[in-house]
């Protein structure tokens, strides 16, 4: 039995289970101690207390010292003291301190109003800053994706618990000693030089503006203003389910039609959907699945299985980084993102009868590496990308600002066609276990030439880091395999290795809950129950949507019949497909 | 995939090293001070070796690397000085007599002379707080060095 101990809190007695921390039984009465390093996403078991800040001090009663109550337990007959004057004016000079070694350019900075280390200065009534020190000055490095300008840096670390500990990337560390201390990639290298997958994870939870995106919303505002572009955006599942909480609507709450009525506004010339590429991409993987079945189960030993999805751009580099010896084994076919952009600058240019050079595509993720993808060669025709730029979420909403609409109340519009009309198959890919649930879907009528009773597949959902289930295929029984977050793919990953694993097809998504809980989306501010809401969302769109497979997507089939041929035909595999590189340094 | 030269010699020393720990990554110090005490320092693609071997990230490494003093990613000198910079030593004049090192030998701390021969490093306490302040060359140790002493010390190695 868990053992109880008694103590006080703010004169209130409270009893609590021992290994409690002052933070947490303080909560428990509703004494909320303010904190700024500390970091603990519940629903997605992360935590992150090395009680570093000092700003969740607090006094207890016989002890010298001021104890930080993000990781200090509780014990039996404490006395403690929140908001005493001693522990009050030791907050506010530590936030003053902090705050000596930080660039006052607030009004300028990509996150003031977003900022943690703002609102908690704010909150301790911070209005001068009495010390006067040395000040950090660290170059600015830019990447494709994530931008780190150092001088903002508290040392809260919390980047490093997410580069190392969940995704088990190792991008970054904190380096050297004392003042010198800060968090850098090793030899102080570029982003761009080092591991990082561009998760974006690290820039989902930085409490200052030290780690942000780049930044594309001044280039989108030119385009949209030049009358010889036709610009076209696509907007990615999990942008719908979150935007509105940039605008003060509560969590979980879909916007796709006030969405799509302001990026009409803002002057897109289509606005289209990602979840059209995305039943496509199910054609193409669902295909490949069950081709690479068929010869696996003729015995073919050229053909490997699992087959593992190859959406999320960031575990496309965390593989081609640390696991390149396997780089056969994902599915061939391109993430949404660049389907739309293939199909758009070809099949959809020719339609709109504009050359190639004259369109722009667009897309809107809540993601902070599809920014990186969009760059790379082999999404490129003579040096024309498929999808010009990526935008966040985050940037979206503030486009959305400076054209002054009023989100909240706009009508909604329906996205254009042909590439705006998706299935609920399309819509659950922004979540964990979604793409593989939509692959099945589809895979599982072609396979046994069936109709599936029950569409939804409710063993593959969930917030488990690691889940696992079975679909029964007409007598055979698939293994599926699913993971969200890298460290988590990572185990997998070594399971395929060594030879254990089990499954048939992996899904793996690089940011804990999928794509909704992305890098490029409204910032939790360490409330991670935030992102079973906008799940919750998304499966509600899907169930609420008259045709939920990908296959019978009516402007899919059109797509086919027009253009495309048959899923992993010749034209497919050439608009729709890719390779993987190794990127992994040898050593010689 | 990129591609970083180290030399097999030196590779194989280095697995060597790091599987006489058990490729622990908890060894990781150790680790580190055998190679320092093999190859003098820990450049770059040394760390990038015992990251792989460890299995830890090479952040990681360069994260500890830069932490302790005592690692250098620069070569020393055949003679490495070390002057020290503890409180009984400072108190006693041990900047200036760091100082005195730099003017000789025209080389800031942390560098090597062009000759290879002599480094200048600073250390926190040997232990021999009675002889401040104290100056280590190798493995000899200089007591109640005075700022006039310091061209004889270096002569000693000049010969």
């Amino acid at each position: 039995m868990e053992q109880m101990i008694k103590l006080t809190i703010d004169n209130k007695d409270i009893e609590v289970v021992q290994g409690t921390t002052i933070l947490e039984a303080a909560k428990i009465i509703g004494v909320d101690i303010p904190t700024l390093c500390y970091m603990h996403l519940e629903d997605l078991d992360i935590e992150h207390n090395p009680g570093g800040c000092r700003i969740c001090v607090v006094e207890v009663e016989g002890r010298k010292n001021l104890a930080s109550s993000c990781n200090t337990k509780c014990v039996a007959g404490m006395n403690i003291k929140t908001h005493s004057m001693r522990v009050l004016n030791a907050r506010k000079t530590v936030m003053e301190l902090i705050l000596s070694d930080h660039p006052a350019d607030c009004l300028v900075c990509a996150k003031s109003g977003n900022c943690d280390l703002q609102t908690m200065a704010n909150n301790l009534g911070v209005r001068e800053i009495h010390y006067k020190g040395e000040q950090s000055t660290y170059r600015v490095d830019y990447s494709p994706s994530i931008i780190r300008d150092m001088d903002k840096c508290i040392m809260c670390r919390r980047c490093e618990t997410m580069c190392n500990v969940v995704q088990t990337v190792g991008a970054l560390s904190a380096i050297n000693r004392g003042f010198e201390t800060v968090v850098s990639p090793a030899f102080e290298m570029n982003l761009e030089k080092s591991p990082c997958t561009y998760c974006g994870q690290c820039v989902a939870v930085c409490p200052t503006g030290a780690l942000t995106e780049k930044d594309h919303t001044n280039h989108l505002i030119g385009d949209l203003a030049d009358p010889n572009k036709t610009v076209i955006v696509q907007t990615a599942p999990a942008v719908r389910a979150a935007l509105g909480e940039e605008f003060g609507m509560v969590p979980g709450i879909l916007v796709t039609g006030k969405m799509v009525a302001a990026l009409r506004n803002l002057g897109f010339d289509r606005v289209f959907d990602t979840d059209f590429a995305a039943d496509l991409t199910i054609m193409e993987e669902g295909t490949e699945l069950l081709q690479r079945l068929d010869a696996f189960l003729k015995g073919d030993k050229k053909v490997k299985l699992p087959i593992l999805t190859s959406c999320c751009p960031a575990w496309v580099n965390f593989f081609e980084h640390h696991f390149p010896d396997m780089k056969d084994i994902p599915s061939t076919a391109r993430s949404p993102q660049q389907i739309f952009g293939s199909i758009a600058k070809t099949y959809l240019a020719n339609k709109m009868g504009i050359k190639r050079e004259d369109m722009t595509v667009v897309s809107v993720m809540p993601c902070l590496a599809k920014k990186y993808e969009c760059q790379r060669d082999e999404f490129k025709v003579d040096g024309d990308p498929d999808v010009n730029y990526s935008i966040t979420t985050r940037e979206l909403a503030n486009l959305i600002k400076q054209a002054n609409m009023d989100f909240v109340t706009l009508p909604d519009e329906d996205f254009d066609n042909p590439l705006g009309e998706s299935t609920g198959a399309g819509v659950i890919f922004g979540i964990t276990g979604g793409v593989i649930e939509a692959a099945i879907r589809t895979a599982y009528e072609i396979y046994t030439g069936k109709t599936l009773e029950k569409v939804d597949f409710v063993s593959f959902r969930g917030m488990e880091g690691v889940r696992s289930a079975k679909v029964d295929f007409n007598g055979l029984e698939l293994n599926i395999g699913i993971a969200h977050g890298l460290g988590n793919a990572r185990k997998l990953l070594e399971e395929i290795r060594d030879g254990k694993s089990q499954y048939h097809a992996i899904e793996i998504m690089a940011c804990p809950g999928g794509c909704i809980g992305g890098g490029g989306q409204p910032l939790h501010h360490g409330d991670a129950s935030i992102i079973a809401k906008r799940a919750a969302a998304l499966y509600r769109e899907d169930a609420g949507k008259a045709i939920r497979k990908s296959h019978e997507n009516p402007y899919i089939i059109k797509l086919y019949e027009e253009f495309l041929g048959k899923p992993c035909g010749e034209l497919s595999h050439k608009l729709l497909h890719t390779h993987y590189f190794d990127r992994k340094d040898v050593i010689e | 995939m990129a591609k970083i030269k180290l030399g097999k010699d030196k590779l194989d020393k280095l697995i060597e090293i790091c599987k006489s720990f058990n490729n622990e990554s908890s060894e990781l110090i150790n680790v580190l001070h055998q190679t320092q005490k093999n190859f003098g320092y820990i450049p770059a693609e040394v760390q990038e070796v015992i990251a792989r071997e460890l299995n830890v990230s090479v952040a990681h490494v360069y994260g500890v690397v830069t932490f302790y003093s005592f690692f250098t990613m620069v070569p020393k000198g055949e003679f490495p000085i070390s002057v020290c910079m503890g409180t009984a030593c400072y108190v006693r004049g041990s900047d200036k007599v760091l100082e005195e090192f730099i003017k000789q030998l025209k080389v800031p701390v942390g560098q090597l002379t062009e000759d290879g021969k002599f480094s200048i490093s600073c250390l926190r306490c040997v232990g021999a707080c009675g002889l401040a302040p104290v100056v280590t060359i190798g493995e000899r140790t200089y007591g109640r060095v005075a700022v006039g002493d310091v061209a004889d010390i270096l002569k000693e190695y000049q010969g």
